[in-house]
């Protein structure tokens, strides 16, 4: 396994670059096929309001997803993750328009472990709303 | 009523054991929308090291979340599944799950609380080969949100 960055030249505190992701209704809708999660919270507006939600809401998991590529693309090598999680503080309200919503996510290096495994902590926002907390991956790095 | 908390540390039989096939692999990748060869290209997956296509990291849930619902199921547990919200998720590999895999998961209730009138479950989730290798292990935390007229 080879990473594109290497636990000799990471410094603890250096950020990783910031991505945003889009996220549409088509995307939750790929999203539940994909994985089986079809709780109607995350397609269907009318059954969202019913249960007291703003509106249609992101899978946590989905969120979860595409935060992780703020660290796979850093790596390149997804398989150096050895742990990832998160808390999900505030549901990610993705609206029926074609911008969807905007998921920002920050990361900075929070952590040199040893054994060439380096802690990365996250922060993920929505609409000004912190989405994601305590979130962090450990990877392994070359 | 809080849950009963002599739940913790129950365990329920292995899962069936689920194929982790390359096109279910690249249909998850594509849905998340990410593009990394590890995930789509068998060629890119192997100059990394990796036997076969690797699939992302969240994965996991594919297996680990429907294990879980054994629990959250259970009639016995009498967790009202209509109220429930995804808490937290923590996930930790000894390897990534890879195409051919076949896994099989072992779902344990680690935790019990009860937080103004929220009911608060975390299991954990073995995910092993069915050759006995253990692959990754997940920590789901579910939150069954208290009815609104409970909440003070």
């Amino acid at each position: 396994m080879s990473t594109l960055v290497s636990y000799a030249e990471v410094e603890v505190g250096q950020p990783l670059p910031t991505r945003s992701f889009p996220i549409t209704r088509a995307d939750l809708v790929r999203y539940a096929g994909a994985s089986g999660d079809f709780n109607p919270i995350h397609w269907n507006q009318r059954f969202a309001r019913g249960v007291g939600l703003p509106d249609v809401i992101a899978h946590g998991m989905f969120t979860m997803a595409v935060a992780a590529r703020a660290v796979t693309d850093w790596v390149g090598d997804p398989g150096a993750v050895v742990e990832y999680g998160v808390r999900f503080t505030k549901p990610v309200v993705v609206p029926d328009d074609d911008p969807g919503a905007l998921v920002e996510v920050e990361a900075v290096v929070a952590d040199k472990l040893g054994d060439n495994l380096v802690r990365v902590d996250f922060t993920a926002r929505s609409a000004g709303e912190k989405v994601l907390g305590m979130a962090r991956a450990v990877v392994r790095l070359s | 009523m809080p849950l009963d908390q002599s739940f913790v540390g129950r365990s329920y039989p292995p899962t069936a054991p689920y194929l982790v096939g390359r096109e279910k692999i690249r249909e998850f990748a594509t849905a998340i929308g990410d593009p990394n060869p590890a995930y789509l290209d068998v060629e890119a997956a192997r100059a990394l090291g990796h036997p076969d296509l690797i699939a992302p990291p969240t994965f996991a849930i594919v297996l680990s979340l429907p294990a879980a619902h054994q629990v959250v199921f259970d009639p016995a547990l009498g967790l009202d599944y209509s109220r429930v919200v995804h808490g937290e998720q923590q996930f930790s590999y000894r390897r990534p799950i890879r195409a051919g895999d076949e896994l099989t998961v072992t779902v344990t209730v680690e935790k019990i609380r009860s937080v103004a009138g929220n009911d608060i479950l975390t299991t954990r989730g073995v995910i092993s080969s069915t050759d006995d290798e253990q692959v990754a292990t997940a920590y789901s935390t579910l939150v069954a949100r208290a009815p609104e007229a409970d909440q003070t």
